[in-house]
């Protein structure tokens, strides 16, 4: 399976990595390039094998539903990039 | 005050408990070593006030008798680990600046202990690499040269600073991490002991994330019998972490006797690589004979998805990659990229998912996070979190992600049927080549560096405990080591074997000091 250009620009835009116009054949290409590594899997026969989930088998464990944790609103801001009021403040969202 | 610096955990511990040396001497000889080698590059922050904090309450500890093995014992911890207070980046720009509020639960448990922390340890970014060149701090130098060249060599990736750290006796011991070896590779390449620990026995609650499924914690070590007392510190089970096993940690030291003997050594077949060094393969039959020599049996056996193991690992680490580290947008955390609130680079990507010509406006919000992901990841990261979008995309997580899935299941039955026959442990080489220089890989293609993890990877795949032992020096007089690969659960076991080879190897170069 080849990359083509269209594919990488939408796979960097679904990644949200900003890609450059004329970066995209090269990256179009090293990632045809991983992918045909991966092509080897294409001759494995998996009939009847279930895809593995969980690779040392345990029960997820169950807890009370509780409050075990809370009010650290000054540490959750304190790296962000830019806390206004007691909140994160990003670009406008809505235009 | 003495030479400090070849001292083992279990010598420190031994001499602090008979008044012959503090905690505080011992972490000073450090701090001073650790400047004086900043050529490696092996630290990426020095933090001497806290180690010298927690050395002096170490001190008062052992004094009062009853302190645990790893108190007053001084360690590198990779910056993977989040560490209260103390700059955590995963070696990225995309963390620049990050200084967590909270502490892993390894590192916890290890300053519960005793032990002193001497800083944060460089490594390749978000742990994906093989050589620690992907690392934002710029790569780090191996303390090893080869015979008579001074040509800058890896010491591996991507717990590069932890196994160079060691090595150049830099600390006494580090904590690495290993999603496809990267615990057991740096370790091989720098002549230490590096084990990663059955998948569970660790918490991974504080540590950054790469692959959520394959990655594991442990200890570096100069022995392994320093790996076995460092080990215990680092296991149980954390509520915090759901992946974390509920089991009794046993004392790994104590099964330290070096008995194997009646234990059923495998040698599998597939592991057996065209074009494998000559030097590889002999290290890897003297140390088979070392084992039958101690007493145990070596069978051959076989695991027939070997091959695809690196292709799976190529596809389920990217994937989990692509998830985690969604997370890295510029708003709660790290970097941010200026975007200008007027700017519009409208008509430049076509909306995700959508098969037809239409272009989009991306608001400010959108080319802030396109920007912020494009300056502070690398290019490798940036490669794999766009690999792992791709195999989960709509039309191909049933051809890539779904089926690399059922091969892992595989791999793991072709250990669990190995297992099942009997046999104890299984013994490969640990890379397949010695150390080799940085820049060598720059223009391969990047699968080209991925084969580094060829013998170490179906052990993450399959969840299971694996050891890397010095056991020889190539005709370069580089460090090589094997690989003992264990049952599930069964830690103590396998370090007892590791042992045993240690023991009969009797490695005990170390790289000469230049830096």
């Amino acid at each position: 399976m080849s990359i083509d250009k269209d594919t990488a620009r939408r796979v960097a835009h679904l990644a949200r990595i900003r890609v450059e116009e004329d970066q995209l054949d090269n990256l179009a290409s090293e990632l045809s390039g991983i992918l045909g590594f991966m092509e080897q899997l294409a001759e494995v026969d998996v009939d009847g094998v279930e895809p593995m989930t969980s690779v040392t088998p345990m029960a997820l464990k169950r807890r009370d539903d509780v409050v075990t944790d809370g009010n650290k609103q000054e540490q959750i801001l304190k790296n962000a990039p830019d806390a206004r009021e007691g909140f994160f403040a990003v670009p406008k969202v809505v235009e | 005050m003495g030479d400090f610096s070849k001292l083992t955990i279990a010598d420190a511990r031994d001499k602090m408990r008979a008044g012959d040396v503090t905690s505080t001497e011992l972490t000073q000889h450090f701090i001073d070593a650790i400047d004086a080698a900043d050529t490696l590059n092996a630290y990426c922050a020095k933090t001497p006030e806290i180690a010298l904090e927690q050395a002096a309450a170490a001190d008062k500890r052992i004094a009062a008798g009853d302190a645990p093995d790893m108190c007053g014992i001084p360690l590198g911890i990779k910056d993977l680990f989040c560490t209260k207070g103390v700059a955590s980046q995963a070696a990225s720009n995309i963390l620049g600046g990050f200084k967590p509020e909270y502490e892993s639960t390894i590192t916890t448990q290890l300053w519960n202990s005793g032990a002193v922390m001497l800083g944060k340890l460089n490594m390749d970014e978000f742990a994906m690499g093989s050589s620690n060149e992907t690392s934002a701090y710029g790569p780090v130098i191996s303390p090893w040269q080869r015979e008579g060249s001074n040509t800058p060599l890896t010491p591996g990736g991507s717990s590069g600073g932890s196994a160079a750290a060691v090595a150049a006796d830099l600390c006494m011991a580090a904590t690495g991490t290993d999603t496809g070896g990267s615990i057991r590779q740096p370790a091989a390449f720098t002549g230490i002991v590096g084990v990663k620990p059955t998948y569970g026995r660790c918490s991974r609650w504080g540590v950054v994330a790469f692959a959520s499924s394959l990655d594991q914690a442990g200890p570096m070590t100069k022995t392994v019998r320093d790996s076995a007392i460092m080990l215990e510190a680092m296991c149980g089970h954390d509520p915090k972490d759901s992946t974390s096993a509920d089991l009794a940690v046993p004392n790994f030291e104590a099964m330290l006797t070096g008995d194997i003997k009646g234990k059923k050594i495998g040698i599998p077949k597939e592991y057996r690589l065209d074009g494998m060094p000559d030097e590889i393969e002999k290290l890897w039959a003297e140390g088979a004979e070392m084992l039958k020599a101690a007493g145990a049996e070596i069978v051959d056996v076989s695991l027939p998805h070997t091959k695809y193991a690196l292709p799976t690992y190529y596809v389920l680490a990217p994937a989990e990659a692509s998830s985690n580290l969604a997370r890295y947008d510029g708003v709660r955390f790290g970097h941010r990229a200026e975007v200008a609130a007027d700017e519009y680079i409208n008509e430049m990507y076509q909306h995700a998912g959508d098969k037809s010509d239409k272009k989009i406006k991306l608001q400010a919000i959108d080319r802030m996070y396109l920007a912020t992901r494009a300056e502070g990841f690398g290019p490798e990261v940036q490669r794999r979190v766009m690999i792992g979008t791709y195999v989960l995309s709509a039309g191909f997580y049933d051809a890539y992600y779904r089926k690399a899935q059922r091969v892992r299941t595989l791999i793991k039955k072709d250990f669990d049927d190995v297992f099942a026959a009997g046999v104890d442990a299984i013994l490969t080489p640990a890379t397949p080549s010695a150390a080799f220089g940085l820049g060598e890989m720059a223009d391969a293609d990047p699968i080209k560096m991925y084969l580094n993890d060829v013998f170490t990877v179906t052990v993450n795949l399959a969840g299971l405990p694996g050891v890397a032992v010095p056991t020889g020096l190539d005709s370069q007089n580089l460090p090589l080591g094997l690989q003992l690969i264990g049952r599930p659960w069964e830690e103590g076991d396998m370090l007892n074997i590791a042992y045993q080879l240690e023991q009969s190897a009797g490695f005990s170069s170390k790289p000469q000091k230049w830096w």
